[in-house]
């Protein structure tokens, strides 16, 4: 068993101070927002989180299009710690939008495109994890995670368009602005340090759980061949 | 490395071969899956006893009295063959497994995606004939006319799109410890985009809507049909390789 690489060791000891520094400029450190009040600093981390969920899931549909092309058990790891760590973030990112959500708009959920997308892509990536669960062999494992893994990274972004033709309430904070959102806002200068701060912040979080993710699912791989050679 | 190479030979196979032997092998199993299908009736009659079962249940679920019967005919219709689909695609894939028939298959000298292509037609076809015997006693049971072309041709498009992502984790599906029950856990969250549009659409047409608020989600199903079937065709060796 190979040890922890140093590196790793550094970047978690840097994981835990930068989530420690945002925290206290969501919490502190960025002015309370006029309307909705403290509510509104959900806002910093619901982004941080829902970021770096998308991003793992669109790396777990590259590393399934890489392993279906090599072969190499090493993509399917990668693939596994992806959308592993994101499902964990996107159901963090559900639950501050709900606790934003029942004051803001007066419910915890409602049917929006995003709301409704966020909760398909949570199940399709439970299913995903069903189907590895009901496979032995680990290449047929594998290859029909790598498949499924495609297939619903296709899908998710189709489900969005499709609701799209219906009317949406999610507010755009960056880039354009939903007229019909309800519980939009501008951010000031000392808003964006906070709000750019912790998407840095989960983005080497992310790193930090998937490097350690990827180490994790060698492991099992040894466990595993030796659990055969025993029994052989 | 085996497999690219044995993946060269077929596309050198297939291009040294007149084009006529894929359609040929496509009929094959086409062919094969509704005599199997002509003689036993089993997948067939499940379905449709089942969809009609559906119905019965919406009715009770629902009160579907005149004023609601017009704002959820497309949600029932498309719920029970949604369900009634997932039956048959699993039952389909398992008398494959079972029989040993897909070992065969695999061992034939033609190109995998023949498998597909001759799977997704034969359930397709069994999706559309439940579905025509469903419309019309829908029809007499609850007095809306559901034979409108606009109608008829949401529900092809529909269900291929249905059966093309459908087959293709059915195949995986199979081969798991959990089958039977994992199908539609990895059906219908992928599947959701069909179902959308195909409600939309359906309800369109029964309410008499403009066409422009048609058009998106047909244009909707039709993309969604020609992604999958082809993201299917390039993937489904990794499904039945052995």
């Amino acid at each position: 068993m190979q040890p922890k690489p140093v590196a790793l060791k550094v970047l978690d000891i840097i994981s835990i101070i930068l989530l420690g520094v945002a925290t206290y400029l969501a919490l502190v450190f960025a002015p309370t927002e006029l309307v909705m009040g403290d509510v509104q600093r959900v806002f910093y981390f619901h982004i941080g989180t829902a970021w770096t969920a998308l991003l793992g899931f669109i790396l777990a549909a590259v590393f399934s299009m890489i392993y279906l092309i090599t072969k190499d058990l090493k993509w399917d790891r990668r693939q596994v710690a992806a959308i592993e760590v994101s499902l964990v973030f996107f159901l963090i990112t559900i639950a501050l939008g709900s606790i934003w959500a029942r004051p803001v708009w007066n419910t915890w959920w409602t049917w929006d495109p995003r709301l409704t997308t966020a909760a398909i892509t949570e199940l399709i990536y439970v299913a995903y994890f069903m189907l590895r669960q009901g496979i032995d062999d680990p290449d047929r494992r594998a290859r029909f995670g790598a498949v499924y893994a495609l297939i619903g990274g296709l899908s998710a972004p189709i489900t969005f368009f499709a609701i799209r033709l219906f009317r949406t309430i999610h507010p755009v904070v960056i880039s354009g602005s939903n007229p019909e959102g309800q519980g939009s806002f501008s951010m000031t200068p000392d808003m964006r340090v906070a709000f750019f701060f912790a998407l840095f912040t989960f983005t080497v979080i992310f790193i930090d759980l998937f490097w350690n993710r990827i180490l994790l699912g060698s492991l099992q791989d040894q466990v595993e061949q030796l659990k055969l050679k025993v029994t052989m | 490395m085996v497999n690219k190479a044995t993946k060269m030979k077929s596309i050198t196979a297939n291009l040294s071969q007149p084009s006529g032997n894929f359609t040929k092998a496509v009929a094959a199993v086409v062919w094969k899956d509704l005599r199997a299908e002509f003689r036993s009736r089993e997948l067939f009659s499940a379905m449709l006893v089942f969809s009609l079962l559906i119905i019965l249940i919406f009715n009770f679920a629902l009160e579907l009295d005149i004023k609601t019967r017009q704002s959820v005919t497309a949600g029932v219709l498309w719920a029970t063959f949604a369900f009634a689909g997932t039956l048959g695609l699993n039952r389909s894939m398992a008398i494959e497994k079972d029989s040993g028939c897909l070992d065969g298959l695999l061992l034939a000298p033609v190109d995998r995606s023949a498998i597909y292509f001759g799977k997704v037609i034969s359930n397709l076809a069994f999706m559309l004939i439940v579905e025509i015997i469903v419309l019309p006693i829908y029809s007499v049971l609850y007095n809306v006319n559901l034979f409108q072309p606009g109608l008829l041709l949401v529900i092809l498009l529909g269900s291929i799109g249905y059966v093309a992502v459908g087959t293709l984790l059915a195949a995986m599906s199979v081969q798991t410890r959990t089958r039977d029950i994992l199908l539609p856990i990895l059906l219908f969250p992928v599947v959701i985009p069909v179902l959308l549009a195909a409600v939309k659409a359906s309800s369109g047409f029964l309410t008499g809507a403009d066409v422009a608020d048609i058009l998106p989600p047909i244009n909707l199903l039709i993309a969604y049909d020609i992604i999958f079937i082809a993201v299917a065709f390039m993937v489904f060796d990794n499904v039945v390789e052995e």
